[in-house]
């Protein structure tokens, strides 16, 4: 494994910052790079992080109020006219709420439309299950033409917003609100469509961990801890869950023998399912999903949350030993 | 205003009488589609595509072209028959309407027919669509654009509220570029608009979201023109036709009936209908002068 991480990333004290944070860095780095990119946002601009572009592009940024569904089929028009627009909200409302106009107003239709999805996940924490997004993945990666980005930290977040830009394909990228730790680096490359190895333990590995988004992290320091318990595993961020990386899978699943997938979503119809169907019909494996279990969140902390429905580090170390 | 000189108005009244004919011609070889509609529009399809739009058949893509949204996809019928009637595609082809390996889909998709300038169906979609293009075109093009922006909407999907989220956003951003025409043809699927879902007082409403309303026969050639010339001298606020219609327009067995919404002509119905439209030439005329 040669991939350059943070080198802090084991540390107690590892920098954190929100995923979200680096799509508004991302933004605005595209908007720098090309004038054909220009955002919109139903009403949660600071949320979404798109501030930063609104004030740099003043011209190219629309205050679209609440109507996620106007603002689906408006970036449509906008891209049918050669604009390159992100539209960003939360990701219960965005792609929850309009998801046919996303069907079919920007992939029916081939518009190379960016649909940012914030607080997605449990860990949006005290506002409860209504604002709780754990079906995004599921929703728009049955999508034909859908791209799906999956970002792991902030860092990742800025280089695939800035990729994603440069696409001709209808692109979901999937945020979280919470400060998580920084696990990549500046080098760290990163390409549309390409998993990558994070972690790989000294032992022989005996379960290939492939996790994405923000329980990466939880998935690196479950496989550390394995290690001391002299438990072998290796990590494969899938940092595009659409198209998803189908060698690096099948290749991981060849070599460990069974497979635990981690994400911050429900087990039905996420990345867990996706990876499944590569390896149902290219190299059956054992697998044991870890996330949300057909339930809807709750009010919590973000990690009380996290642990209550069994995605902490335990609960993914438990995963890992259930199949020995 | 520049109105229309006689001979220029029996053109087009001639050239929306072809068009009723190849509707009724492409429905009964299909055996599926909506005929109420499709008729019910042929008079403002064919002033657009034979008079009012700047657009060049021969060169779709063309950048400086106007821009037609349509909403309500179900009506494509017609639209498919005035573009072959301008020049788009042969006529012959309005033969393989919903036919497997089409080009002309049930509802119009812009995959398989990349001149159309959006895929359409799903109702309510559309005006959203052309206010994108407005903003877009605003943005590169300023307050000079010589381009305009054309949405047709149906008025039974003016039940969906993302009509009204359009129609706040165009009057929030005065897109006088951007001009709706609602069919005001009083039919929907389950019966009469008024009865399915109340849209009355329907200028009111627009005028409430900051849009210049006009209200016009939609069979009067001469109306259809007038009013476009007054919507794009409207510098300050978008624009919305209600066009009267009536569905089913030049046979009489379609005209006002809800049931011809969704259903085609079987081939003695379609026979019957091209005999009355073939009677008729020429002289259709607006009931309401």
């Amino acid at each position: 494994m040669n991939i350059p991480l943070n080198p802090k990333l084991f540390d107690t004290d590892v920098e954190q910052a929100p995923i979200r944070a680096g799509f508004g860095e991302g933004l605005v780095l595209a908007g720098r790079a090309d004038e054909r990119v220009v955002a919109m946002c139903c009403d949660l601009t600071e949320s979404t992080k798109m501030d930063a572009f609104a004030k740099e592009f003043p011209k190219r940024f629309f205050e679209m109020g609440i109507m996620e569904q106007s603002s689906a089929s408006v970036a449509s028009g906008m891209a049918a006219m050669g604009k390159v627009p992100f539209v960003s909200s939360y990701a219960m409302f965005s792609p929850g709420r309009n998801w046919e106009q996303i069907r079919t107003n920007i992939c029916y239709n081939d518009r190379p439309v960016k649909i940012a999805g914030s607080h997605a996940g449990v860990s949006v924490g005290p506002d409860g299950g209504t604002h709780q997004a754990i079906e995004d993945i599921a929703l728009v990666r049955v999508m034909p033409r859908m791209v799906v980005i999956t970002p792991c930290d902030s860092v990742e977040a800025r280089k695939a917003t800035i990729a994603m830009a440069k696409t001709n394909s209808p692109t979901y990228i999937r945020l979280a609100r919470e400060k998580t730790p920084i696990i990549t680096a500046e080098d760290t490359p990163f390409e549309i469509g390409k998993a990558q190895e994070f972690f790989r333990s000294s032992l022989a590995p005996k379960v290939g961990i492939i996790a994405c988004g923000s329980l990466v992290y939880n998935a690196l320091i479950a496989a550390k801890e394995l290690e001391g318990e002299v438990v072998g595993a290796v990590v494969l961020n899938i940092g595009t869950v659409k198209p998803i990386d189908r060698g690096a899978i099948v290749k991981l699943a060849k070599e460990c023998g069974a497979i635990v997938t981690v994400e911050e979503h429900q087990v039905a119809g996420g990345m867990g399912s996706a990876v499944a169907e590569v390896l149902a019909m290219e190299h059956p494996t054992k697998i044991v999903f870890v996330g949300v279990q057909d339930q809807f969140g709750q009010s919590g902390k973000p990690e009380e949350l996290v642990k209550h429905y069994g995605m902490d580090k335990d609960s993914i170390k438990k995963a890992v030993k259930k199949l020995l | 205003m520049t109105h229309l000189h006689d001979d220029k108005i029996k053109f087009l009244e001639e050239k929306a009488l072809e068009i009723r004919k190849s509707i009724i011609e492409s429905l009964v070889e299909a055996k599926s589609g909506h005929t109420a509609g499709p008729l019910g529009m042929a008079d403002i399809f064919t002033a657009f595509y034979f008079h009012i739009l700047k657009h060049d058949p021969k060169n779709p893509e063309w950048e400086d072209r106007d821009r037609l949204v349509l909403s309500n996809g179900h009506i494509c019928p017609v639209m498919y028959a005035a573009m072959a009637h301008a020049g788009y595609f042969p006529v012959k082809e309005l033969k393989t309407l919903r036919k497997f390996g089409t080009r002309l889909q049930g509802h119009p998709h812009r995959e398989y027919l990349p001149m159309l300038e959006t895929s359409s169906g799903p109702l309510g979609q559309g005006l959203s669509q052309a206010v994108g293009m407005a903003l877009a075109d605003r943005l590169d093009r300023g307050q000079s654009s010589n381009r305009t922006i054309y949405s047709f909407l149906g008025d039974g999907e003016l039940n969906e509220g993302q009509i009204w989220e359009a129609a706040m956003l165009a009057g929030r951003e005065k897109l006088h570029n951007l001009v709706a025409v609602v069919d005001r043809n009083n039919i929907q699927i389950d019966g009469f608009t008024e009865n399915v879902m109340p849209l009355e007082p329907l200028a009111d409403k627009w005028a409430a979201f900051g849009w210049h309303v006009l209200e016009i026969d939609g069979h009067n050639m001469s109306a259809i023109v007038d009013a476009i010339d007054e919507a794009k001298a409207i510098f300050e606020k978008p624009s919305v036709i209600i066009a009267h219609t009536i569905p089913g327009k030049g046979v009489e067995m379609f005209q006002r009936d809800f049931k011809w919404h969704g259903n085609p002509p079987d081939k003695e119905q379609g026979a019957n209908a091209m005999a009355e439209l073939r009677t008729l030439g020429g002289q259709i005329e607006s009931e309401h002068e």
